[in-house]
């Protein structure tokens, strides 16, 4: 944990439970993927549940938010609603697309969470487009992007790093860089000194940090976003992490190097916010019972998904558009 | 009424847009100092600020990304891609993005932009600034696809399009931006996306066209009618959605229908106009539904390559007359 840090004991348990939700939420998404209750894609976020928590326990609610496709840790972590979420990824009516989404596409913007995607690094001119918004309405918001380490090698990524910086816009950059891109390992595909120093060459101020490090997550964020609110211009965190599983949760990870998941268990952010806890004299008994609670609040909403309704039929041609909607039932 | 170019016609048509709602706003590259290709935002910087009349960088993923993130958050952006053919590098963020977001967020979300991307042959500007692909966006869920032929229809439906709360891909023919028609200045309202315009009325024979093919195809129709096969040319002024009431209606009257497009005939709108009537009205038809659009090739260079490419007011006339 950061030395320097001056953080809150309470302040710090409301964000270690945030990361249990989160990481309950992921282990039950994960869970029902392999049991056939929820289809497609799901991208857990194991292991990198600091980040997002410590970055978000910075915003405020009307601040926005963009994603990628490993987006529930974000979306919980900025006010969406998990049993929403779990009731999306089931694809039934409550969900927060109605079922329309899943995964990828979780988003919530009754709490500025505009949306995970499922193409790479393209939040990243979603991004720098709402920051421009901001500026014409004269709104006092920022909006913070977060990005894998395998989006950085996209062109939409380099160009918004130059739009964000031209126009001086209220964007935090934040790159989840767990190195590995899917099954490549990032290094071996990118060139150069990696995202810092992308981010550098254009000007915006990068910094390199532990992400599994929650105060020091909390700590840089608070700082970095108090700055962009005083109108620094966009700025960048790299946020060393590690992804606990695969890809994707069929993914066995059968191209980690023997023995590397198990010796990452010992930096992954819940435990190591757990021991600080209890230097602070949180008891194990606490800690225990926090752990608990987010599971049973999962587990309800895992109930509540498979109960809900599917969604009728005739919601699959209702909101793609007004002007030329389509008809139930209608192809042409 | 008051005589202006196809150019003029949609500046004055933003001009009005910017004037009546603060949170329109376009970016692109070159619109300040140059005006826009044709001048269709000149001076309008001047007017209204470097934050709504943004200049941009080359980067067309952005420009077009970074309308659909401004629309999402609340402004009503215009992407101004240049050319249709350059907008080809945001592929992705419209058809992905701008057209999906409302849908694949359950409702949540509206993208109310403008796309605006130029279409079509302008003399001697080749394979890369020629192309007409407006069919590919018809066939995009979640798009409105708009293609003006006249200056008074270029105010009209580029204010529709500015007010639609839908991703509207705006499709001007860049040989059409110094073509002169009468603009009626104090009629301010929008036109209503999804009404075709009735060019010229007939009995034997429908024509339905748009975009730079309409002027060609109308006179061709005038010829015709002089002949005596009286000629009814409609101007759909938009793709998707297309008047399928006009059409029909007009076909049920007429019992022929040719489609008429500057774009590649395979594969282009043309062919699902053609089914479609063809499909629900083949008992009203006299003849087989016939399309006219490009060759599929590349649009090319030289002169008399070029004129091969663009389809006649005398080609149209000889495959009209081919129904008698």
């Amino acid at each position: 944990m950061a030395q320097d840090q001056a953080n809150e004991p309470e302040r710090v348990f409301n964000m270690y439970k945030k990361m249990l939700l989160i990481r309950a939420f992921e282990e039950a998404a994960g869970e029902n993927f392999h049991a056939g209750n929820v289809r497609g894609s799901v991208h857990q976020y194991i292991g990198e549940e600091a980040i997002a928590v410590g970055i978000c326990a910075n915003l405020r609610k009307e601040d926005l938010l963009t994603s990628y496709h490993r987006g529930h840790g974000h979306s919980i972590a900025k006010g969406a609603d998990p049993r929403a979420m779990m009731l999306e990824l089931f694809g039934r009516v409550g969900g927060t697309s109605g079922g329309k989404g899943g995964s990828m596409h979780i988003a919530d913007f009754s709490v500025g969470m505009l949306g995970a995607n499922g193409v790479i690094a393209d939040g990243c001119t979603i991004s720098v487009g709402a920051a421009q918004a901001i500026k014409l309405l004269k709104q006092d918001k920022i909006v913070v992007n977060f990005i894998g380490d395998g989006g950085i090698n996209r062109g939409p990524f380099m160009e918004a790093l130059n739009w964000a910086k031209i126009y001086n816009l209220p964007v935090l950059f934040v790159c989840e860089n767990n190195q590995i891109a899917a099954t490549t390992t990032t290094k071996t595909v990118t060139a150069g000194e990696g995202i810092a120093a992308r981010a550098e060459s254009y000007g915006i101020p990068a910094i390199t940090i532990d992400g599994n490090d929650l105060l020091l997550v909390d700590n840089t964020s608070a700082r970095i976003i108090d700055e962009i609110r005083s109108g620094s211009g966009p700025q960048l965190i790299q946020a060393m992490t590690y992804r606990l599983r695969g890809h994707f949760a069929h993914d066995k990870a059968l191209y980690r190097i023997p023995g590397e998941a198990e010796a990452a268990l010992e930096f992954e952010p819940v435990r190591r916010t757990e021991s600080w806890l209890i230097t602070q004299g949180i008891s194990e008994e606490e800690l225990a019972n926090a752990r608990d609670e987010a599971e049973q609040t999962i587990s309800q909403y895992v109930v509540d998904a498979h109960a809900a309704p599917w969604p009728d039929i005739a919601d699959a041609f209702t909101d793609v558009q007004d002007v030329g909607a389509p008809q139930v039932g209608v192809n042409s | 009424m008051t005589e202006m170019t196809y150019a003029q016609a949609a500046r004055l048509g933003l001009k009005e847009e910017l004037e009546r709602d603060p949170t329109v706003w376009a970016l692109g590259e070159d619109l300040g100092f140059e005006g826009g290709m044709a001048g269709q935002y000149k001076d309008l910087q001047a007017e209204y600020g470097a934050d709504r009349i943004v200049d941009t960088p080359i980067s067309e993923a952005t420009i077009m990304g970074a309308a659909i993130g401004a629309a999402l958050a609340g402004t009503r952006p215009i992407a101004e891609l240049r050319f249709s053919d350059f907008a080809m590098c945001a592929v992705d963020e419209l058809v992905n993005q701008a057209a999906k977001a409302r849908y694949m967020f359950g409702g949540q979300a509206r993208v109310p932009m403008v796309a605006r991307m130029p279409i079509g042959i302008r003399g001697g500007i080749a394979a890369q600034h020629s192309q007409s692909p407006e069919a590919w966006y018809a066939h995009v869920p979640g798009l409105v696809v708009v293609t003006p032929a006249t200056p008074s229809d270029n105010r009209g439906l580029l204010k529709a399009a500015i007010r639609c709360d839908d991703p509207v891909v705006y499709m001007e023919h860049k040989g059409l931006w110094g073509s002169v028609g009468e603009v009626n200045e104090n009629d301010v309202e929008p036109l209503t996306l999804g009404k075709a315009r009735i060019v010229k009325e007939g009995s034997d024979l429908t024509i339905v066209t748009w975009a730079g093919m309409v002027s060609v195809v109308e006179k061709a129709a005038i010829t015709l009618s002089e002949e005596g096969v009286s000629t009814e040319v409609i101007d759909l002024r938009t793709l998707w959605p297309w008047d399928r009431e006009a059409v029909f209606s007009s076909v049920i009257k007429t019992g022929r229908m040719m489609v008429v497009h500057e774009a590649v005939q395979v594969g282009g709108f043309g062919g699902e106009i053609s089914s479609e009537v063809t499909e629900h009205l083949f008992d009203n038809l006299k003849g087989p539904v016939k399309r006219m659009g490009g060759a599929r090739i590349p649009i090319p260079f030289s002169i008399p390559l070029e004129e091969s490419y663009m389809i006649s007011q005398e080609q149209v006339i000889a495959k009209a007359r081919s129904f008698f």
